[in-house]
């Protein structure tokens, strides 16, 4: 994104429930303009996160400045703030159009302006024929983009939402991220989406936080977090990895069997520490040059045709569960295997990520 | 089916009926039924005398089921709004008074709005000293005993919808910029209208045809249709007179049940018709 001025700063937040910590100090800006996801498995506080930026939850801790002004306590039908409900929460007894005009009604805007606005959004939305049905003469994909429409037309400093496509089918869900990203674009507000779907936010955000028990393990954008994790964590938990686990060693991790893993060890890690060294599966060739860094002999142990490309299970001494490779249409053409054959995996020193284990 | 059908012709529809034909008689001269046909007693339920304790009864029934509606509601709401784990135990206080008799529960009222009854016992504790108040058989203690009386049915009426609703709608509501006042009267109260009609209904309908109440805590004062028929069958002897009182306010309440059933199924019927549209 062009624009780099910092619309939110979250500043050392934390939340507790009682005796549980539902967040626990998580500090990070969010930039105007900027699709920004928070992702993490549940229970990990993204969600009170996300609730404490609507007004829903005050922090015990910590401050939230939006454009510099601490909202912390502000109650949530006085900031600038618009969410959209993971169950959409679309009022059952109005039509689409008075679902949508409610906010603008709120603010106590002319009756004209907020007919012009309301038609606006809809148009944007796709919605006009829906305007006079109630919520439950929708479909699930309508329903979603009422909900965003709503929202969308209070014109928000910031819009946030919770799991927005959790609710939809697979297929639909995939037009929708392209459909969510559009329309981020085409409205010129900051969106920030809380998901436990690490290939959504992927797909759409510019930035992402990775959040676990509460805490921040790392705050990037999609790539930076999928070619460099933080932690052993967020390289499990972000896309697929196989990890050799063994000690750290000079220029590599010694796994168990004595082979040596050639990779950067970072400066944290001592010789002789506890370390996995990881690798991602479309970074495995099969039959590699003799010059490649790391090579290791296995057997095919399963195939898996995806269309896309061929997914092998690929039995190693190096680790105890099997190494997932993923193999192109066209090299698994050049040169075909089967069940129960010896190949031969390599991946060069580069692609090797070592972390604390 | 049979023994269902069998069950309500034994004990409803034969004695409303037997009360039905009875309305159509005269009066004997000594008490007792002259078997000729008439529609006389159907015409003085109309005479001013008569239609003014109906016009009455109504007031107190709708004083009654106005009072009960603002106190159950808000008594469904606060219970709705406890925690999960405590809804239970506060309906079950809310349905406790059931577990007494109703005469019984009524006969406590008199115990304390009696002139030297409980709340005048307070009142003096507190230093008051003057004239005990008298509120015992008043217009307010016959209301006030339709409103304890009843008050558990709206109250389960209307924590129905309020427990059922997502909480998600509310908070939407003030997400969007409305006050907490705002988002109880455009999203709250109109997503339980149907519990509140229910428990009014339930309330109006008990309330108007109640005789133990005005009978005990208006102390005959107060007549309501209920005392009328009362009086007409066991004190003034005229059965087919009071026969005609009964089913004018068999036929009230027949109304206020039906014209609720048509607003509940209308309403049930725009869901339905809007599943359907959406199905397909």
């Amino acid at each position: 994104m062009s624009e780099l001025r910092t619309l939110l700063a979250i500043d050392k937040v934390s939340k507790n429930f009682g005796r549980v910590t539902a967040v626990d100090g998580i500090s990070l800006d969010i930039r105007e303009n900027e699709f920004f996801a928070l992702l993490g498995p549940s229970g990990c506080g993204k969600t009170t996160l996300l609730r404490m930026l609507a007004g829903f939850e005050t922090p015990n801790d910590g401050r939230i400045l939006l454009d510099g002004r601490d909202i912390a306590g502000t109650p949530p039908n006085k900031r600038p703030v618009n969410l959209m409900f993971q169950s959409y929460a679309l009022f059952p007894h109005m039509s689409v159009r008075a679902n949508v005009s409610y906010g603008l009604e709120m603010e106590r805007l002319p009756a004209n302006e907020i007919r012009s606005r309301v038609d606006a959004i809809l148009t944007t939305t796709e919605l006009v024929a829906f305007a006079d049905r109630k919520p439950e003469q929708l479909s699930g994909g309508q329903k979603q983009r009422v909900a965003l429409a709503r929202a969308l037309v209070k014109r928000p400093r910031l819009l946030l939402l919770d799991e927005p496509l959790g609710a939809l089918d697979k297929k639909l869900r995939g037009a929708m991220q392209l459909e969510l990203k559009r329309l981020q674009h085409e409205v010129g507000i900051t969106f920030v989406i809380v998901t436990h779907d690490q290939e959504e936010s992927l797909v759409m955000a510019d930035r992402m936080a990775v959040l676990r028990d509460g805490k921040l393990l790392q705050c990037d954008t999609p790539h930076a977090v999928y070619e460099y994790p933080a932690d052993r964590f967020v390289a499990d938990f972000i896309g697929v990895m196989n990890f050799v686990p063994g000690k750290a060693a000079a220029g590599g991790v010694l796994a168990a069997n004595g082979v040596r893993i050639s990779g950067t060890v970072p400066a944290t890690l001592s010789p002789g520490a506890a370390a996995v060294a990881s690798v991602r599966p479309e970074r495995i060739r099969l039959f590699p040059s003799t010059e490649t860094a790391n090579r290791i002999a296995g057997t095919v142990e399963a195939l898996a045709y995806q269309g896309l490309d061929l997914q092998l299970h690929v039995r190693t001494a190096l680790s105890p569960k099997p190494f997932l490779v993923r193999v192109t249409a066209d090299a698994a053409d050049r040169r075909p295997v089967s069940s129960g054959d010896a190949v031969e995996l390599g991946w060069d020193a580069a692609a090797v990520r070592i972390f604390a284990d | 089916m049979a023994p269902a059908l069998a069950w309500l012709t034994a004990l409803m529809v034969v004695p409303c009926a037997l009360v039905l034909a009875l309305a159509f008689f005269r009066r004997g001269i000594y008490g007792g039924i002259e078997y000729t046909f008439t529609l006389e007693n159907f015409g003085l339920v109309f005479d001013p005398l008569y239609a003014g304790i109906f016009l009455n009864s109504a007031r107190i029934a709708g004083t009654a089921t106005l009072i009960a509606v603002v106190i159950g509601y808000g008594a469904a709401y606060a219970i709705a709004a406890a925690p999960r784990r405590w809804q239970p135990v506060f309906l079950f206080f809310a349905v406790l008074p059931f577990w007494s008799n109703y005469l019984i529960r009524t006969y406590a009222w008199i115990v304390l709005l009696n002139r030297e009854g409980l709340i005048t016992q307070l009142l003096r504790w507190f230093g008051y000293t003057g004239e005990p108040p008298s509120m015992l058989y008043t217009e307010g203690a016959v209301i006030a005993g339709l409103v304890y009386n009843y008050l558990p049915f709206v109250v389960l009426a209307c924590y129905a919808p309020l427990s059922r609703l997502n909480p998600e709608l509310a908070e939407a509501s003030r997400d969007l910029g409305a006050s907490a006042m705002t988002t109880f009267r455009r999203v709250i109260l109109p997503l339980t209208v149907p519990g509140i009609a229910a428990g009014a209904v339930f309330v109006f309908v008990l309330s108007i045809g109640n005789f133990v109440t005005p009978a005990l805590l208006g102390g005959g004062r107060f007549q309501m249709i209920g005392n009328l028929v009362y009086d007409q069958f066991l004190t003034a002897n005229d059965w087919p007179f009071g026969a005609a009182l009964a089913m004018a306010l068999i036929a009230i309440m027949l109304l206020v049940l039906t014209a609720q059933s048509l607003a509940a199924d209308r309403a049930a019927g725009r869901i339905a018709e809007a599943k359907g549209a959406a199905d397909g």
